[in-house]
């Protein structure tokens, strides 16, 4: 079903033997497959590997687009492990992603299964549920944000119905990163989509059968539905940590560009942004770029390892 | 008349409920508490999310002053002038920079329907060399972070001399680089039966004749999925656009709704909502409209 499971599948099927002998009839292909392929491998090339290679290249490099550029070995890279602003960058993104990701999963798998046990009206609550989501990356959002919890924002506005003095949370260090997670949570409806598609796979007889045994809702959604859809979550857990990772928008515009307040927004992205395209420090954000690929990887590698614990494949 | 024998309502009701085995009255009143629980809870949550969107379309109608501390959505007072303020604003009116987005979103559309579709096809029903290790990298490029790749993009469209035109913007796309959607177009393709290829073939049917007569009139819906993706994640794209222009009449409108958080003027938010909403709009309607097949690309892709 998805690209994860695409992939999980070819590794699955890596020993068999080749199918044989393609037909006559098929001979056609290999001309026509190039055609067909033919942007996509000059896209592949031209505008992805090369420049991922040169991205390699540049990482050794002190370059800043006016001047050619030095060759300085890993200086870029030993640099790193002394930049304070990198370390509370990658603080502040790490606390974002593992924060974020599992609410807003908790969040969308929850009102996934209560939407999905024949709710009436449950199409308007999805559109509902859904339509956060596709405006969440807008710079519109980002800005309504930074009305909502600044310091005369609806936020506090609605606090003070309840007597509460708020406070401007996205000017303080303290609040601010929570602002932005909180943004993340608000846009739980494209996972909860999935889970839903998800959902309506699992045989109701499971679900009649457990009942029979006198198992509770609580029980049911535990011994049935949580197994039987740990593929999807585990789907949703790698991509959104992916995404979250690379979050840049919403930090840029809350924060004006600068991360702030006392970088306590300065999203991992935001900084190599800063390094690369204010500083024009081109190979020092060619190193920070490899650094969050390996972050990436690495992350998607444990999920991965963990998946053996907890996911359940049917099959 | 026998009336007098029979007991008031709730001793009946009481009676019958001992006497049943299953308790069928009691049953459903739960039940219906149940459903209104999940009703309520339910509306609770949709009014939570889309409150503040509701009080942004509210709140462009107040002036600026009154935006703040104000939960109510309807204004007091009406006041039409933050759109024709903020129109203004900036030093070219707001068309323009929503028609330059939609000059990057024709581009990318264009793109995107015809190169993912193309390289969807070979990958689901054509044979070649190697398909299986192709097929892996245009998977594995679906997660790859594009920050890795930008900083040599830049340098490259640079020296063509190709910052401050949309073109950094749309060739990627005219070239297949977003494999998401190739991903898209191959398992729709595999799902259609092979039979009507085979036909199209006895009758002389060359590949690029199956792909424009039988494949992509089958495919409609995984275009579609395809056409309202590419449209929402471009109109709402911000980093390479924040990269690649710089120049005020190629700015695209969510570089010019940012412009109005100078922090040197000071932000006006009243015309700053106006144009917000403005640039929601189109993203709205393609809500509206393409629901159906939003919904289902979500679903059968598990993507974004």
């Amino acid at each position: 079903m998805t690209a994860l499971n695409e992939l999980r599948t070819m590794r699955r099927k890596r020993g068999e033997p080749k199918i044989a002998a393609v037909s006559d009839l098929r001979k056609s292909d290999q001309r026509a497959a190039l055609a067909f392929l033919a942007p996509w491998f000059l896209g592949l090339f031209g505008i992805t590997l090369i420049p991922l290679v040169a991205s390699l290249a540049l990482s050794t490099t002190d370059y800043d687009l006016l001047t050619s550029p030095t060759f300085i070995g890993l200086d870029n890279f030993t640099a790193m492990l002394t930049d304070t602003r990198l370390h509370e960058s990658l603080r502040v993104t790490f606390l974002y992603v593992v924060t974020g990701v599992p609410l807003q999963l908790v969040v969308a798998l929850g009102l996934a299964v209560l939407l999905n046990r024949g709710l009436r009206g449950m199409t308007f609550y999805r559109s509902v549920f859904y339509l956060p989501s596709l405006l969440g990356s807008s710079v519109a959002i980002a800005i309504l944000w930074r009305q909502v919890f600044g310091e005369e924002g609806l936020f506090n506005a609605f606090l003070g119905l309840f007597g509460i003095q708020g406070m401007g949370w996205v000017s303080h260090p303290d609040t601010a990163l929570w602002t932005l997670v909180l943004l993340h949570v608000w846009t739980f409806g494209s996972p909860m989509i999935i889970f839903l598609a998800g959902l309506r796979q699992i045989p109701e007889m499971y679900y009649e059968a457990a009942s029979l045994d006198g198992a509770s809702p609580w029980r049911q959604f535990r011994s049935v539905t949580l197994p039987l859809l740990s593929p999807i979550v585990f789907f949703n857990l790698v991509m959104q940590v992916i995404i979250a990772f690379q979050a840049f928008t919403q930090a840029f515009v809350v924060s004006n560009g600068t991360g702030g307040p006392s970088d306590s927004t300065l999203f991992y992205t935001l900084y190599l942004y800063q390094e690369g395209f204010t500083n024009l420090r081109m190979g020092y954000a060619a190193a920070m770029a490899w650094v969050l690929v390996l972050i990436v990887l690495v992350l998607t590698a444990i999920n991965f390892w963990a998946s053996k614990f907890w996911v359940f494949y049917e099959d | 008349m026998t009336t007098t024998t029979t007991p008031d309502l709730p001793t009946r009701i009481s009676r019958l409920a001992d006497d049943s085995p299953v308790r069928p009255g009691r049953e459903r009143w739960r039940s219906v508490l149940r459903t209104s629980l999940r009703h309520a809870a339910m509306i609770v949550a949709a009014v939570l999310m889309i409150y503040p969107l509701i009080w942004m379309v509210g709140s462009s109608f107040k002036p600026t002053e009154l935006i703040f501390r104000d939960l109510s959505v309807l204004p007091t007072e009406w006041d039409f002038s933050n759109y024709a303020t903020g129109w203004e604003a900036l030093s070219q009116p707001f068309g323009r920079y929503m028609l330059n987005s939609a000059v990057i979103v024709a581009g990318c559309l264009l793109g995107n329907l015809v190169t993912c579709s193309m390289a969807g096809y070979a990958f689901a029903r054509l044979q070649f060399r190697g398909r299986n290790l192709w097929f892996a990298m245009m998977l594995i490029s679906i997660m790859l972070p594009i920050h890795v790749i930008i900083v040599p993009r830049y340098i490259m469209f640079q020296q063509m001399d190709w910052i401050n035109t949309f073109w950094p913007l749309i060739v990627p796309k005219l070239l297949a680089t977003d494999a998401f959607f190739i991903f898209l177009m191959v398992q729709f393709f595999r799902g259609i039966p092979n039979e009507l290829e085979e036909a199209a073939r006895i009758d002389g049917c060359g590949h690029p004749r199956i792909f424009l007569s039988v494949m992509l009139p089958n495919a409609v819906p995984a275009l579609a999925t395809t056409a309202i993706f590419t449209f929402i994640w471009t109109w709402n794209d911000f980093f390479s656009q924040l990269i690649f222009l710089t120049r005020d009449e190629v700015r695209t409108a969510p570089l010019a709704l940012r412009l109005f958080l100078d922090p040197a003027t000071g932000s006006n938010w009243g015309p700053m909502f106006a144009m917000s909403i403005v640039t929601l709009v189109p993203i709205f309607l393609v809500f509206l409209f393409g629901q159906r097949y939003l919904v289902q690309g979500i679903a059968t892709t598990g993507m974004k």
